[in-house]
């Protein structure tokens, strides 16, 4: 680990989603040697998570195979996981950046075999599911993680079983000695591309995410989604594992709301539209299940109001206007009670549903204000673009809320910043 | 040919393939039927001596060729990863001994299965050599931006900060485009409260003080030709006269037209100078500049104002835009503030469907409300006028009640539409169907842009809507003409602040391409790949199908219709391979020959053996990582597959299904990614195209008199993890069900 080589025009790239990944790759296709890095032990970010993408219902795994492959292919970028930043000094074209890179207590030996998992029992919380459902603690993340290579979870870390992993492994691939390492690397120029977190959907007290079992949000529907995820792909109720076959979406979970989120986090319109399709997809088209839409405005914007025509289409998928005022739950069933006021026409409801689903809000993963002297931050934490000679390049959601698309527009964007620096520091040097 | 081929057979015993496998007899077979040169075993080949071994062999035992037999070629391709040799990977692991239940009964059909795949290893590598890169590579780097609205100017600037040397070509007689027009814009920084300047003053002098900025105004682009790093462009004065010059990539930032108002009478616009669009607000809020805005018919000062959003937009009726144009709502936010800065009292009210004000967009919305600028939830159905005033007759959503209101000024938010050049794809495809739908789309200039002097078409593909995006979510800039990128609302509905990111990443794309272009490799998908087609001329029959069907517009004909392949417009694909019928285009690591001798290498059983045999042709993005995903979640599937990947699926020649029913297969399986509309090839067309020829299997099926179920076409998602070995084993019943192939054996 400590024979990182970076000089000034090396540019660094924090955070291995798809902004950053896409920041990396498009830099070092320019023939800039870049360095990635990401605190996960897998690259994949958020969208890793997803099951499928607006508009397309394409699955984001697919774009990240073709990225993948321009990573192993380019001999100028560098991949870094279960690293993360701790400090940033210096300036536009000399930066120096301290890297604390954490143990994953297997190294390069590793064929992703899976001997240990199977040597161990220990199971922990899954992140990649968002801890719905537990895992070996041993374990590669997700199906299709790169680098394809298992991590041991420092919570086995001087335990029989952490012995019984590396006993399992033929191939001296388990190292029980490694330690948290700090190193320093220089950089020219600095993408930072940390995206988004869901915003604590707890917080929105009347929604009662923490209190009724049946209430998710909806990266936790994503998830189900999966046939290798926490239900093995169904809509199952969190309450009692029953089918949920009559869902409520949520609109502006925590966004636009000065008590919360005072932006509009943008994807959420188009996130539950695309869910509502994975209904016809679960129980068919012709199914009796439904889902309303409790929304205040549907903000499909440009090409995407196809899709939103579309979803209006579908008789299983009902649009309700309204701000929820709040949720109560049926202890006998554990259905979910929705209760406000529908504003077109001024009706009041209280609706019955089996699940109710949060599109949840984008907050930035890291406050902007916390990255280094001279990143400025806006009210909501993203990073604000400005002139003022420093190279730190916000990219995706670490700058805005973001769909896919603008993330990696934005990305392209802050990859040619970065390489505008880096091209200066050649010229000076040669 | 230079130094003889000495080919490396390498063959892992780690990962279990050693307890799993009998690997001498592999080794034999590498040796007695593979021909290798050196075979040898390891226990752990990737570990550093397994690696050291190789790399000894490459130097002191002179292989060219080494051939992996251990773990899937997406594996650890760090570790085997040589230079100047080629490389062959065959996937005894996830495509082996992970798909094969460890039981006595199967070790033989699991033996078998392998022993085949060192076969076709073997077989492959033969035919492999290291690619040496695009001999026709053109290094000039300098840049095209044709557009000198914001995102062309923004492209240009970029660009030129970064070194490179810039002609931005211009339609009119000024910079600026629709930014230009405005009096103010929507803010793009904190604290989003009011109107800011349109920074196009800024952005001319930027353009005007750089040296490396070449302006060419009063001129369009009359002839276009070459390839990335290699163009030669005519620009044509509006006063006559064309200049040619060379340049080595292109943005095509030619913006947008404002919808013609005119085509919505119903909303009183050409009846009265009262009813404007957005862009003529801009004009009045120019003449007021910053005063009271005057009524157009008498020069009274306007009192109220009524905004129309979605006007022609979002809507289905004849000539209107089915889309959303995205900035009009914070458009009419901030012409509503004009009247409110100027004095308060004004009302302004604006009628819309949903209030689009995405991400920071809703600060602003919300410095409306402050200003107490009226939002209405409702549809606007007529304008009319009557005793010297506009009437708006809408439907109030809320109230759920039709209501008419008076007002001095009518603002109808009207979209955008895209100066995308000719639709190349509108009269080669149109069937009757769409020839009908035609007539409910939306008018789009016919001028071309570009004038592509492509055997394609003069500009860049269409997507929907007259817009040439992409289509691809995480890859939004590739278009599909190589080299030419295209940013700003010409390729979908946008404001200035996404237009300036946009046309920012659009030059990180152009300077790519031209680094990439003089070293002859490859773009996007396949970055870096330095093999590029070449063609028999002797054998081509002129047929053009190459030309018609490569996706990326990359192939021209000359004047006696054999092709002409522009190395560097190439992605590698290999469509053009699976188009041509005489099979006379290959690559240096890929060809009709690397797949064909691998699927004829297998072993095949015969008639009475009761081991059928099925060819597996998987796309390799997606179709192949699912099957190595099965194979990582040890889900079973039948032993009698033979995989074999592919670049796209586009790359299939009808040959190799031929080939594999003659020689004695008993089903092929095709597995490419989605077609259609929402297609996931991520070489546009290739999935769509091989299902297209396999429709013409059919026939050949028929002539042989063989099932038609013995060539199935599938597409399949990166995610198919356990559906993909679902379809095997039910195509294996299937197999059983009709039996074996009667060709066996002849």
């Amino acid at each position: 680990m400590t024979d990182v080589v970076a000089t000034n025009e090396t540019v660094l790239v924090v955070g291995g989603g798809i902004s950053g990944m896409t920041a990396a790759l498009e830099t070092a296709e320019c023939g800039k040697d870049v360095i990635l890095v990401e605190k996960e032990p897998a690259l994949g970010g958020r969208v890793a998570q997803l099951y499928k993408y607006f508009p397309k219902l394409c699955h984001p795994t697919c774009g990240m195979e073709i990225n993948l492959g321009r990573i192993k292919a380019n001999p100028h970028l560098r991949v870094m996981t279960m690293t993360e930043v701790a400090a940033v000094d210096g300036k536009a074209g000399d930066y120096s950046v301290s890297l604390k890179v954490s143990p994953r207590y297997v190294n390069d030996n590793c064929t992703a075999c899976g001997a240990c998992a199977q040597a161990v029992t220990s199971e922990i919380e899954d992140p990649f599911n968002y801890g719905m459902s537990k895992m070996k603690a041993a374990y590669l993340p997700f199906n299709m993680a790169y680098p394809q290579r298992y991590v041991i979870d420092s919570s086995i870390i001087g335990t029989p079983e952490a012995d019984s992993a590396k006993a399992a492994c033929k191939y001296d691939a388990i190292d029980l000695d490694m330690k948290e390492q700090t190193i320093t690397i220089k950089a020219g120029a600095i993408i930072w591309a940390t995206g988004w977190r869901p915003y604590d959907a707890a917080k929105i007290q009347p929604y009662g995410y923490d209190r009724f079992a049946n209430v998710i949000t909806s990266l936790e529907l994503e998830r189900m989604m999966d046939k290798f995820g926490p239900t093995g792909g169904k809509f199952l109720r969190p309450s009692d594992g029953k089918e949920a076959k009559n869902l409520a979406f949520i609109q502006c979970a925590g966004s636009r709301d000065r008590n919360h989120l005072k932006h509009c986090s943008r994807i959420c319109c188009m996130a539950s539209l695309k869910q509502s399709t994975y209904i016809g997809e679960q129980f068919g088209e012709e199914s009796d299940a439904s889902a309303s839409i409790y929304y205040i405005d549907i903000r499909a914007i440009d090409r995407f109001e196809n899709f939103y025509k579309a979803v209006q289409a579908d008789p299983k998928v009902k649009f309700v206007k309204s701000k929820v005022a709040n949720i109560t739950e049926d202890p006998e069933t554990g259905d979910v009670i929705l209760h406000g006021v529908d504003t077109e026409g001024y009706h009041r409801y209280d609706n019955r549903h089996d699940l109710c689903v949060l599109a949840i809000g984008m907050e930035p993963s890291v406050d902007a204000s916390e990255i280094a002297r001279g990143v400025s931050a806006d009210m909501s934490g993203f990073i604000e673009f400005n002139n003022d000679g420093g190279a730190i390049f916000g990219a995706g959601c670490a700058t805005n809320a973001l769909d896919v698309n603008r993330s990696v527009q934005s990305a392209t964007a802050a990859a040619l910043r970065a390489v505008q620096v880096i091209n200066r520091v050649s010229a000076a040097e040669s | 040919m230079g130094q003889a081929n000495r080919v490396g057979v390498y063959i892992c015993r780690g990962c279990g393939l050693g307890d799993r496998l009998d690997t001498a007899q592999l080794a034999q077979v590498a040796d007695r039927e593979g021909k290798a040169d050196i075979v040898r075993e390891h226990e752990f080949l990737c570990s550093e001596s397994g690696v050291a071994m190789i790399k000894q062999d490459v130097a002191s035992e002179a292989a060219t060729h080494v051939m992996i037999a251990a773990c899937s070629r997406r594996s650890k391709t760090d570790a085997f990863n040589f230079e100047n040799v080629a490389l062959g990977r065959t996937n005894l692991r996830e495509g082996v001994i992970w798909v094969r239940p460890d039981t006595d009964e199967a070790r033989e059909t699991t033996q078998e299965m392998a022993a085949d795949y060192v076969r076709m290893g073997c077989a492959e590598i033969k035919h492999m050599q290291v690619p040496k890169g695009n001999p026709d590579r053109g290094s000039n780097k300098r840049v095209l931006v044709v557009g000198g609205g914001v995102s062309g100017m923004t492209a240009a600037i970029e660009a030129a900060k970064t070194g490179y040397e810039v002609l931005l070509v211009e339609k009119t007689g000024v910079l600026g485009g629709m930014t230009g027009a405005l009096y103010k814009r929507v803010p793009y920084a904190e604290p989003y409260g009011d109107p800011q300047d349109t920074g196009v003053s800024a952005l001319i002098e930027a353009v005007d003080a750089d040296k490396r900025i070449s302006v060419f105004l009063n001129s369009t682009i009359s002839r276009t030709s070459g390839a990335p790093g290699q163009f030669s462009v005519d620009i044509a004065k509006e006063s006559g006269g064309t200049q040619t010059e060379n340049v080595g990539a292109i943005i095509m930032a030619s913006g947008f037209s404002n919808y013609d108002a005119n085509q919505l009478p119903e909303l009183g616009f050409g009846k009265t100078p009262d009813v404007v669009d957005q862009l003529g607000l801009e004009q009045l809020a120019k003449a007021a500049d910053g005063g009271v805005i005057q009524r157009p018919s008498d020069g009274k000062a306007v009192t109220s104002v009524t905004f129309v959003q979605c006007a022609g937009q979002r809507s289905d009726k004849p000539g209107h835009l089915p889309y959303c144009s995205g900035h009009c709502c914070n458009t009419s936010i901030k012409q509503a503030m004009y009247f409110k800065d100027a004095n308060p009292d004004i009302d302004t009210n604006i009628i819309y469907m949903d209030l689009r004000t995405p991400g920071n967009g809703e600060d602003f919305y919300r410095s409306g409300q402050r200003k107490r600028v009226t939002f209405t939830k409702g549809v606007v159905e007529e304008v009319g006028v009557a005793n010297g005033s506009l009437q708006v007759k809408f439907k109030d959503l809320i109230l759920n009640e039709d209501v008419v209101a008076d007002t001095d000024l009518v603002v109808l938010a009207t979209g955008q539409v895209a100066n995308s050049g000719v639709d190349i794809d509108a009269d080669a495809q149109a069937t009757q169907e769409d020839k009908e739908a035609k007539v409910n789309q939306i008018k789009i200039p016919v001028e071309s842009i570009l004038n592509l002097q492509y055997r394609q078409g003069p500009d860049i593909p269409h997507l929907r809507h007259g817009f040439n995006d992409s289509h691809f979510i995480c890859f939004p800039y590739e278009t599909r003409r190589s080299g030419i990128y295209s940013c700003g609302p010409v390729r979908r509905p946008m404001d200035i602040a996404q237009a300036t990111e946009d046309a920012t990443g659009a030059a990180l794309k152009a300077i790519q391409a031209v680094t990439n272009a003089s070293l002859g490799r490859a773009v996007h998908p396949r970055s870096g790949d330095l093999s590029f087609p070449t063609f028999r001329r002797e054998g081509c029959t002129q047929c053009k199908r190459c030309t018609v069907e490569c996706p990326f517009g990359a192939i021209d004909e000359d004047e006696q219709s054999y092709p002409v392949f522009n190395e560097s417009r190439c992605r590698r694909c290999g469509t053009c391979m699976g188009a041509c019928p005489v099979r006379v285009i290959s690559f240096e690591n890929y060809s009709i020959d690397t797949v064909g001798s691998q699927l004829k290498a297998v072993d095949m059983p015969d008639e009475f053996d009761e081991k059928p045999r099925i060819l597996v042709l998987a796309c390799e993005n997606d179709a192949y990582p699912a099957l190595d995903a099965a194979g990582m979640n040890r889900l079973e599937y039948s032993a009698f597959v033979r995989t074999i990947p592919v670049r796209c699926l586009g790359s299939v020649s009808n040959i190799w299904v031929t080939d594999a029913l003659n020689a004695g297969y008993d089903g092929v399986m095709l597995m490419g990614c989605k077609r259609g509309d929402d297609y996931q090839c991520h070489f546009v067309k290739g999935s769509e195209l091989a299902h297209d020829r396999m429709t013409k299997i059919d026939d050949t099926l028929q002539t042989l008199s063989l099932e038609r179920e013995r060539v199935q076409v599938y597409e399949i998602a990166i995610t198919d993890i356990q559906r993909v070995p679902e379809l095997i084993n039910d195509y294996a019943v299937k197999i059983d069900e009709i039996g074996m192939n009667p060709f066996k054996g002849f």
